[in-house]
């Protein structure tokens, strides 16, 4: 292995006088070596991120044709609203005016998953509808992040659709963000 | 009563083979590292559960966080094809080496109105410094944009369906959602209908609808 032969070969004995040179052995403890090799390669691959960007597909609708446009039914749909400061507020139906306050809702990205889920559960299929509204204070990771939790509570295709936000519910956005004191 | 002898063993082990192959994996690990290419644009992507891969030659859109658009053409072959027609369609006049030198650049990121002149100056003009494309509702450029790249697929008669593979979006975090909905606007405008987001993948949440039944791809 790592040594070489230092011993000056046969036992011939020197004569009296001639120093015995010291025999030094080149073998090294290599174990703090492996040891640094071994930490290295931990630092490498805890280090290292396996970000391989992902892509997530997206369909947009062909929004010439009005009169193809899906009709709602009402018991089937939850409308989710994006706020701002990652706000989310959301109503089932249509508001009725008397009835706003209790209708109207607010919630956030950690407790919406439940209510999409129970959506989906209490309703058949045929009329689930979630409809996605954005308003211009949301940000690009909320709109991301809403179609992403319809994929993790699979909500088929079709059964989710972004809509262009309404004056009413811009204003009561904001109204619901005066009160909760969201800036 | 005779004693009996137990030979002792050194306790010390050969280290040597063990080291090497701690340097021939370290080597290996540091050798099998795809270096990322420095970003010039800082954009955190947002979180999805989506696990397919982005494509690596792509028709790329940045969204920064204070709201520039840039365009990124991927694809080295097209990438003469796409510029001359934007060039030809917006009527710019470009000179050869400007040509060469909006080639060479990796982000597109300026009005049309002042290509030109960014282009004849020597100063390099740095991607943080451009001012985006406009993508006014009024002045949509990007769609301008993504129209010359539709024009030269569809002549190099690629199909409608691999040129929507390649459509990446890419955006910060913070970019609000007017901006996005321009974006996607200019791919409207265009009949491109489909196209994808660029995200950190993410672990499917424990105990949701997807984690029951994960998906077969």
């Amino acid at each position: 292995m790592a040594e070489m032969d230092t011993s000056s070969g046969g036992k011939h004995k020197k004569g009296p006088g001639v120093k015995k040179s010291k025999k030094l052995s080149t073998r090294v403890d290599l174990t703090p070596m492996v040891d640094l090799g071994f930490l290295l390669i931990t630092f490498f691959v805890f280090t290292t991120t396996m970000s391989q960007a992902t892509a997530m597909n997206m369909n947009e609708p062909k929004d010439d044709d009005v009169e193809n446009q899906k009709k709602v039914k009402e018991s089937g749909a939850m409308t989710i609203l994006l706020g701002r400061s990652n706000q989310v507020y959301y109503y089932f139906g249509e508001l009725h005016i008397e009835k706003i306050s209790e209708e109207f809702k607010s919630t956030n990205f950690k407790d919406i998953r439940k209510l999409i889920l129970d959506k989906k559960n209490a309703t058949p299929i045929d009329d689930l509808m979630y409809i996605i509204k954005s308003d211009s204070a949301s940000t690009f990771k909320n709109s991301i992040d809403i179609l992403d939790e319809m994929t993790i509570s699979k909500v088929p295709p079709g059964h989710y659709a972004e809509v262009d936000i309404t004056e009413t519910d811009k204003t009561l956005i904001r109204k619901t963000e005066e009160a909760n004191g969201i800036k | 009563m005779p004693k009996v002898k137990i030979p002792r063993k050194s306790t010390n082990i050969d280290m040597t083979a063990m080291c090497d192959v701690a340097f021939l994996l370290l080597t290996f690990f540091i050798l099998a590292t795809k270096q990322k290419p420095p970003e010039v644009l800082a954009v955190t992507p947002p979180n999805s559960v989506s696990s397919k891969a982005a494509p690596d030659k792509s028709i790329l859109v940045t969204m920064t966080a204070e709201g520039k658009v840039f365009l990124t053409l991927g694809d080295e072959t097209k990438k003469d094809a796409i510029l001359e027609d934007f060039n030809k369609i917006k009527g710019l006049q470009l000179s050869g080496s400007e040509m060469a030198k909006l080639k060479k650049s990796e982000f597109i990121g300026q009005p049309a109105n002042q290509l030109k002149s960014s282009l004849a100056s020597n100063r390099e003009i740095l991607p943080t410094q451009m001012p985006g494309i406009p993508i006014d509702s009024t002045n949509n450029e990007l769609a301008d944009w993504i129209r010359s790249v539709s024009n030269v697929y569809a002549a190099a008669s690629v199909d409608v369906k691999d040129l929507q593979n390649m459509l990446l979006v890419k955006g910060d975090n913070a970019a609000l959602y007017p901006i996005f909905k321009k974006v996607k606007q200019a791919f409207k405008k265009n009949e491109l209908y489909k196209f994808r987001i660029v995200t950190n993948s993410e672990d499917i949440p424990a105990g949701s609808e997807l984690s029951k039944q994960p998906p077969t791809n």
